[in-house]
């Protein structure tokens, strides 16, 4: 099908941040070595990976997908990102946490402990022992305060670690992304999407996603005002009663830290909806891991986090 | 609800520190319901943790932790604003002299900018200094919003006379359009409503006057169709594409273009978007084009139209130089230029700019955040475009060689101004 674009200019907000985003993609991929996209089954990622194949269609991706593998995750998101990559005849690379945990590398926080946090061990070890000099990621500038700082092309030293205070200047288009051996950049093409903008670009592109995102019926838990869904991950603690509701989850993370919310939206128009009147953000709705200090996500990124 | 067919604005927030330009952003947020109500909370909370009393509004942007313990905004935030007709991307940018770099971030790209400043101050020098970075950088829409009007009783003198010292350096610096709003960030008053206490102000407010800006787009050019090749795409059967963002102007199947450095004229036989086929690519786009002629076209090569940019490796550059030892004569640097990196040196300073006054001396070096002027010469040929003609093919990076830290922001030519 062609496009037909009416304005002399691509003025229209998606096409915009689409074209942006293919962009950054070309210019990583053109300066780095050996970058690798980073992908957890999530939306966000999911719309990143799509990206991608614009960007360098009709040739195959130039990069292999890597996912973080926390040993918690939803079936259904497993089951996504294998057909994704099947699909699309990827190269996929799985670091697992679980192999962190048996080196030694990290203290295992026991069967049911998050493990959201030692994601950056194995992150950064993966990054270390594949060679890699670039990881795309699909966090965006409005998910937090910290990220809201964050370049699109983000340093980080051999360490892993990013510095708040000593960003490279990101001026027009002009993404520089070299870098010494051992060090690499997180390059971030949807820095300037929204939570919205992300939903209207899957419904757009007709996009496949997991099914967890839909409305469905599900045994939860009310846990620090959010639903966690009772599963090998979650159990109920005594005092907490397991009920059976219709929820949807907004964002994929770990089984054990991922709350869903109460909600009917079964279609992506009905997300749309929702989302678009939403009064709490995604994160402080679902995520149980920004919760613990005002700048726990700027802590974690400075470890080397996503 | 036809949420997918917003156009998208692009602003930069400028001004002198603790004029309020952080405040004002968080009212805009606040008032237009940007904000979730956990991101609320968690404003009202740290607000209270510091001991600051009400709301701090500006903890809105402020997300670092060094930024709220010094009370300063480091670093450049992006913020998000949607109403009915537009979608705007904000970048809230630092007003302290050693931050320039990051305010110089956040404008390169801004279509407009929004300028914060004291009523009972007026244009300090730190904002004069943004200004004219601002000016440099190719903004040519700005709104001023003279903020603190509460603490001068709502006074239309002393609105006014703010209003001249912005006048007169609106002239100088040759903006388009330079509105001044008389504003309250703390209180709210004609951020997005209008306020009661102004009744001498007839103008819009600041969301009206964003919502209705016709700034042009910060790619907006004078030039022809410019497209740098970024990546080389092989097709099905052999043939090859040319991937990059369209620039200037749109291009269309069958249309004549010149493939720079190598002067080679040729047509367009087919474009392509995300593996589809189009007829025309509009600017902006991220598209690929195939060309008749056999040609060894690769990345940094550029594929443009009438009127031509020229192609040269010995050039006159504006220079915003970051780096922490000062920049000298004679310095040899790598340069990134659209698609393109090359060895550079710095031929000749030829001019040291005073923003105070806008002179241009003779300079001896460049210190951080000093803006010169330079003869540049690069070891391979550059295709560039004036920058004040085309901001993607007329602007550049210098990167430090051992580091590759990005130490200048380039621009080719000289401001009207100057």
């Amino acid at each position: 099908m062609a496009l037909s674009i009416p304005s002399p200019q691509a003025t229209n907000h998606l096409d915009v941040l689409e074209s942006h985003a293919l962009f950054i993609f070309r210019e990583v991929v053109a300066e780095c070595e050996r970058p690798v996209l980073l992908f957890s089954g999530g939306k966000d990622s999911a719309v990143l990976l799509h990206l991608a194949t614009k960007a360098f269609a009709p040739q195959k991706l130039p990069f292999a997908v890597m996912h973080v593998d926390t040993g918690q995750n939803f079936d259904e998101v497993l089951a996504f990102r294998d057909r994704t990559v099947e699909r699309l005849g990827a190269r996929l690379v799985i670091a697992s946490v679980q192999d962190s945990i048996n080196q030694g590398r990290v203290r295992d926080p026991g069967p049911l402990g998050a493990r959201n946090r030692l994601q950056s061990v194995t992150l950064l070890d993966a990054i270390n022992a594949n060679g890699f000099d670039a990881a795309f990621g699909g966090a965006r500038r409005d998910e937090d305060k910290a990220r809201a700082k964050e370049r699109v092309l983000s340093f980080r030293d051999a360490f892993g670690q990013w510095d708040p205070r000593a960003q490279r200047p990101e001026l027009w288009q002009l993404y520089q992304g070299k870098v010494n051996p051992g060090e690499h950049v997180r390059a971030f093409p949807l820095s300037d999407w929204t939570e919205l903008d992300v939903w209207q670009y899957i419904a757009r592109e007709e996009m496949d996603l997991p099914s967890i995102y839909f409305a469905h019926e599900r045994d939860v838990i009310e846990r620090d005002g959010m639903w966690l869904a009772v599963g090998d991950f979650v159990e109920a603690r005594a005092g907490e009663t397991i009920e059976r509701r219709v929820v949807r989850f907004r964002t994929v993370g770990d089984a054990n830290c991922t709350g869903a919310v109460l909600s009917n939206a079964d279609t992506l128009e009905a997300i749309i909806a929702e989302v678009a009147v939403a009064n709490v953000s995604e994160r402080g709705a679902t995520r149980a891991d920004d919760k613990f200090s005002e700048t726990a996500m700027e802590d974690r990124k400075r470890e080397g986090y996503f | 609800m036809d949420l997918a067919t917003k156009d998208l604005l692009r602003l930069a927030t400028i001004g002198s520190v603790d004029d309020g330009k952080s405040t004002l952003i968080g009212r805009l947020l606040v008032d237009t319901r940007q904000l979730f109500d956990d991101q609320f909370d968690a404003v009202m909370a740290a607000s209270e943790k510091r001991g600051v009393g009400d709301l701090d509004l500006s903890f809105v942007t402020d997300g670092l932790r060094a930024e709220r313990e010094q009370g300063i905004t480091i670093d450049v935030a992006y913020r998000y604003a949607t109403t009915p007709t537009r979608k705007f991307i904000i970048a809230d940018c630092p007003g302290h002299v050693q931050y320039t770099r990051n305010m110089a971030t956040g404008a390169s790209s801004a279509d407009l900018a929004l300028v914060v400043l004291d009523v009972a101050t007026g244009l300090k020098e730190q904002t004069r200094r943004h200004l004219c970075i601002a000016a440099l950088l190719g903004v040519r829409t700005v709104i001023v919003a003279v903020n603190k009007m509460d603490t001068v009783a709502w006074s239309e003198l002393a609105f006014n006379r703010v209003v001249d010292e912005i006048d007169t350096l609106a002239g100088v610096l040759g903006f388009a359009t330079a509105l001044a709003i008389p504003v309250s960030a703390l209180l709210g008053d004609n951020v997005v409503e209008r306020s009661s206490h102004t009744a001498w102000y007839q103008g819009p407010s600041v969301l009206e006057a964003l919502e209705t800006s016709e700034a042009e787009t910060w790619t907006t050019a004078a030039s022809g169709a410019r497209l740098p090749v970024q990546w080389v795409l092989r097709q099905p059967g052999g043939g090859r594409t040319y991937a990059g963002m369209v620039n200037g102007e749109a291009l269309e199947v069958g249309q004549r273009v010149t493939l720079l450095p190598q002067g080679v004229e040729t047509t367009i036989t087919a474009l392509n978007f995300g593996g589809e086929q189009i007829l025309r690519a509009p600017v902006g786009l991220a598209a690929d084009v195939e060309l008749a002629a056999e040609t060894n076209a690769g990345r940094g090569d550029l594929i443009a139209t009438a009127p031509l940019p020229r192609v040269t490796n010995d050039f006159a550059a504006t220079l915003c130089w970051f780096g922490d030892q000062p920049l000298v004569c004679g310095q040899r640097l790598r340069l990134k230029h659209t698609t393109k990196s090359t060895p550079v040196r710095v031929a000749d300073l030829t001019g040291l700019i005073d923003i105070e006054t806008l002179n241009v001396s003779e300079p001896t070096s460049l210190l951080t955040n000093e803006i010169g002027l330079a003869r540049l010469i690069t070891a391979d040929a550059l295709v560039v475009d004036d920058y004040q003609d085309n901001r993607v093919t007329g602007s550049f990076v210098l990167i430090d060689d051992v580091t590759h830290a990005t130490v200048a922001a380039g621009m080719v030519g000289r401001a009207s101004f100057l």
